[in-house]
């Protein structure tokens, strides 16, 4: 750690100041992933962690990956994650709580051994060694030194790449086919006579709309059965299992206004 | 020279088998017809192939015909090529000859049956499997139609497998075979071992650099493949259960052909057995003993069929014994093999006409009388019959007296013994077959009620007729002017050796005629007058012994069978209990420690990546610690 | 500025994916973090590249993104997949193997 804190010194300036900016944010948001409940808010979190990386990327002279890791990462796959977000894990936010005994403390035991070994080697292994820097190496640019190598000596692992990501992308359609698709749908007399012939007739007249009557209309209030107490099927199960539901209660009448028994009489 | 038909003789019939097989029922209308004309042009070749020869000088007579690189290891060269001499010629002629005259008689005598198309079709694989045992140039071609012939004598002698102990009966011929085949493989590889070649011409080649040790091996193999494949002492008791048959097949496998493979054998190995005096000597001795152990139980056989059978046995003991005379027997074994195939084949066709009348009973006690109603059989038989006592001028008399004669002048006090069995065995022949000609054809009628004697269709006696005319002319026809000899003579490699002569060859004929007379003589004595119906069981001991084939299964299940079941249950109780105890001791071990480690796998997938983080965790510890 | 800084980053981050795996209980969560630990290695990588002053482990970056696109495409499949069946992401609940 003290060596840690020496070298730390020896940054050169811009590109030290751009670290010690952008590099405790990444750690904290990397952090941040681990602790917040919603999947969505760690997607967002990873997605910053992945636009500090790329700068760094174009700080360590690798311009052409910074583009990438932009365009794809931070793009592409993370645009990925937040649709398949949105497809399936709109459920409960996860909980925090832990199920199996000892495991939390047992893996950031591991986790810190393991972090504090690889930093001590880290040290260790580039104490005297001196950056050559790609000066050289970019020469030409950037983008075409990564060419000239990948379509000369990295020009088998390429093909072999593009084969996988072919074939990444046949998997991903045989397995993500829904055979509910391709089956037959319920046709309309079938879904009346469940609907009336059933065990019960309670929903025979369709689901209670949200809301409730002359004060509130929101879809996520809602609505109140005759006796007072809020109808649940009156709201979408997306929103109930977010937890985005009001309390309806608070737009109940408190009370009726009196009315005067001889009012009638009258 | 090499020729082109000969394959044709061994594809026609298989061809055929396969055929009918395939086809199934939709052959049953014709299937008879066509395995016939098959087997008949089988024969047509055959004469063909005989008349080309005849044709040709002595010295040049084989043929052969390479059909293919069959093995090809190094140094190890095998054709599957055929050969076609004087000796293979006898045989091809004496199989498709006598298979087609069987064919037409099976025609009628299988017409009730509701799988004669398959009948024909084995028959037809028969006649393949042994026109490849005899056409094969090396001993490796020919053990391919050895074991092809065992499995057509197992198929057709359990042909009627529904019945429990006939399919039983096929085993025992199996197994018994099985056991002399292990001797001819054996045979196969120590003539490989010591000659690196199994070809006949290059074992005949290479024969006389051989240590005696190791041709004296391959000789006693080769004696043990022919016993069983003959019915020799000690492998002789399937025989007589193989009369579970249908008559033909007793005819043309278990008398004229297939049992005759092991004389065809050892005269074909004559180079090799030439040169084991020791081998030979057994040779000699396993036919003699055969010879008359045959016959005795012959003696005691109420089953016409199994009489014949013991009959069989016993001519092929003769054979045996004369192939082990060298050089000079070879020609009269071949020769009373031919004649055999004639009598033996029309008597058993005779037997199964006369069960064909009698509704299929085959205790001679209630035959008798049979003669008058069956004239065609009788006299066919009664040829049969005269040509296997030995009268002469009938075919027997021709082959069996040379055989005697040969036997009593082999050299030294060995010559006596086996020349007085072959004596003694022409005696006791002539007693049984009287007997079966007595109890079968004259006396008063002993049979059912039911029973209708009737004579045999033409298709029947027709070839019965055939045969009959063979085994009256044909021991005439062969040794007339010493001709199968000198036939024979470049195969078998016989020049004429003088030998001092113990007998003169008339004096030889007169013993024999002689002892022929005397066991006629005693079987009309003892069955002249009324022939119980039910055998008696007031006899001595002797007959007792030889109506159970003188014990030859009591033996086999004492010797054999007995501790081979007691090592079975053995063997089972070890496998229960200590190899499976053992693999059930390893079995629950394992289930009771994956009970215990079974408790640390929580099936929680974080767990196991846990794991993985420990792992990676231990892994950069050693490396700090390595490095440090 | 010592390029080894990048180094210790990339450790960190990768520490953090790490636990993320072992602790979260969401798939996709999960998923996320694995991409982290894919992102710190490709830093380090970048960074050996400049140490060393050749591209090559630029290159190893770039082929790592792709089979990292890869992964996240076929991965997501199986989640989505097994979303399908059990109505549910957690990995908890995938645990057929403990019967």
């Amino acid at each position: 750690m003290i060596r840690l804190s020496l070298e730390i010194g020896q940054t050169q300036k811009p590109e030290a100041i751009l670290f010690y900016i952008l590099a405790p944010l990444s750690v904290l948001a990397a952090l941040g992933m681990l602790i917040v409940r919603k999947a969505v808010h760690s997607a967002l979190l990873l997605a910053w962690v992945m636009i500090t990386l790329a700068i760094f990327y174009i700080a360590l002279d690798a311009a052409f990956l910074g583009i990438v890791q932009i365009v794809v990462y931070t793009g592409a796959v993370m645009m990925l994650f937040l649709f398949i977000l949105m497809l399936v894990g709109v459920d409960a936010p996860d909980s925090l709580t832990e199920n199996i005994k000892g495991h939390r403390a047992t893996a950031i035991v591991a986790a810190l051994g393991f972090g504090g070994l690889l930093i001590s080697l880290i040290g260790r292994a580039t104490l005297n060694h001196v950056s050559v820097g790609l000066a050289m190496a970019n020469e030409p640019g950037n983008v075409q030194g990564l060419a000239s190598l990948i379509f000369t000596q990295y020009v088998f692992p390429f093909e072999v790449i593009s084969a996988l990501l072919i074939t990444a992308a046949l998997g991903a359609m045989v397995l993500a086919h829904s055979q509910k698709s391709a089956g037959a749908r319920l046709s309309q007399r079938a879904l009346s006579s469940v609907r009336f012939r059933g065990d019960s007739l309670a929903n025979a007249a369709g689901l209670p709309s949200s809301g409730v009557f002359a004060r509130h209309n929101a879809v996520d209030v809602p609505a109140l059965l005759p006796d007072g107490t809020p109808a649940k099927n009156s709201i979408s199960g997306v929103l109930t299992a977010r937890g985005d539901v009001q309390d309806s209660t608070q737009y109940a009448l408190g009370s009726l206004p009196k009315v005067d028994d001889e009012s009638g009489d009258k | 020279m090499t020729s082109n038909n000969l394959v044709y003789l061994i594809a026609l019939p298989l061809f055929s088998s396969g055929f009918l097989m395939m086809l199934g029922r939709r052959a049953d209308k014709w299937g008879h017809i066509f395995a016939t004309l098959i087997s008949a042009s089988a024969f047509g070749i055959g004469a063909f192939e005989f008349l080309q020869m005849l044709a040709r000088p002595s010295e040049s007579r084989a043929v052969t015909q390479k059909l293919f690189s069959w093995i090809s290891v190094g140094t190890f060269q095998v054709d599957a090529s055929l050969l076609l001499d004087q000796l293979s010629i006898s045989f091809v002629l004496l199989i498709t000859g006598v298979g087609t005259l069987i064919h037409i008689y099976s025609i009628a005598y299988m017409s009730h049956d509701l799988d004669r198309r398959r009948f024909f079709a084995f028959l037809n694989f028969f006649i393949a499997a042994m026109l490849l045992l005899v056409l094969g140039d090396s001993y490796l071609n020919l053990y391919v139609g050895w074991e092809g012939v065992g499995l057509a004598s197992y198929l057709l002698i359990g042909f009627w497998n529904q019945k429990p102990e006939y399919a039983t009966a096929a085993k025992k011929a199996f197994i018994a075979n099985r056991v002399g085949d292990v001797g001819l493989s054996l045979a196969i590889m120590i003539a490989f071992a010591t000659f690196g070649t199994v070809s006949f011409a290059g074992v005949e080649e290479k024969v006389s650099g051989a240590s005696t040790a190791a041709l004296t091996g391959i000789g006693l193999m080769l004696l043990l493949a022919a016993t069983g494949k003959s019915a020799q002492f000690p492998l002789q008791s399937w025989l007589g259960d193989a009369m579970a048959g249908p008559t033909p097949v007793s005819a043309l496998i278990h008398a004229a052909t297939m049992v005759t493979a092991g004389v065809y054998l050892i005269t074909r190995s004559n180079f090799i057995f030439d040169n084991a005096p020791t081998a030979q000597l057994c040779v000699v001795i396993i036919g003699a003993i055969t010879l008359m152990f045959g016959a005795l139980i012959g003696t005691a056989k109420d089953d016409i069929k199994k009489a014949l059978a013991a009959s069989t046995m016993s001519q092929i003991g003769y054979m045996i014994l004369a192939t082990g005379l060298g050089p000079v027997g070879y020609a009269f074994a071949i020769m009373h093999l031919l004649t055999h195939g004639f009598f033996k084949a029309g008597m058993f066709l005779g037997a199964g006409s006369v069960m064909h009348g009698m509704d299929d009973e085959v205790n001679m006690r209630k035959y008798g009388g049979l003669g008058k109603l069956m004239p065609i059989t009788a006299i066919t038989f009664g040829l049969g019959y005269l040509a296997i006592i030995g009268v002469p001028p009938f075919a027997g008399f021709y082959s069996k007296d040379k055989i005697i004669e040969t036997a009593f002048n082999s050299e030294g006090i060995k010559g006596l013994f086996i020349g007085g069995a072959a004596l003694l065995g022409a005696l006791v022949t002539a007693f049984y077959m009287t007997r079966v000609i007595i109890l079968t054809f004259t006396g008063a009628k002993r049979w059912d009620e039911k029973a209708h004697p009737h004579e045999s269709p033409f298709l029947m006696w027709g070839p019965m007729a055939i045969l009959a005319i063979g085994s009256v002319a044909s021991g005439f026809l062969l040794s007339s002017g010493n001709r199968f000899v000198s036939w024979l003579a470049p195969v078998v490699n016989s020049h004429e050796v003088e030998h001092a002569e113990r007998f003169q060859p008339v004096v030889v004929t007169t013993m024999a005629l002689v002892a022929v007379l005397i066991g006629v003589a005693i079987a009309i004595a003892k069955y002249r007058s009324d022939v119980p119906r039910v055998a008696p069981t007031n006899v001595n001991i002797f007959t007792k012994i030889a109506r159970r084939d003188l014990l030859q299964d009591d033996f086999n299940e004492a010797v054999l069978m007995r501790p081979g079941q007691a090592l079975t249950n053995f063997l089972v109780a070890t496998d229960e209990r200590a190899i499976d105890g053992a693999v059930r001791t390893v079995g629950a071990v394992v289930i009771g420690s994956s009970k215990g480690i079974r408790k640390t796998q929580n099936g929680f997938v974080r767990s196991y990546a846990l794991l993985i983080l420990f792992g990676a965790f231990a892994l950069l510890a050693t490396i700090w610690v390595v490095t440090l | 500025m010592n390029s080894a800084n990048y180094l210790y980053l990339s450790a960190m981050l990768f520490t953090i994916g790490a636990v993320g795996v072992v602790i979260r209980r969401n798939a996709i969560v999960v998923f996320m973090c694995i991409e982290l630990m894919l992102n710190a290695a490709n830093l380090a990588f970048v960074t050996f590249a400049r140490i060393n002053g050749t591209l090559d482990g630029q290159i190893i970056a770039f082929f790592t993104m792709v089979v990292a696109a890869c992964e996240v495409v076929v991965g997501l499949a199986i989640i989505v997949t097994i979303f399908r069946s059990r109505r549910s992401t957690s990995v908890d609940d995938a645990s057929l193997l403990k019967r």
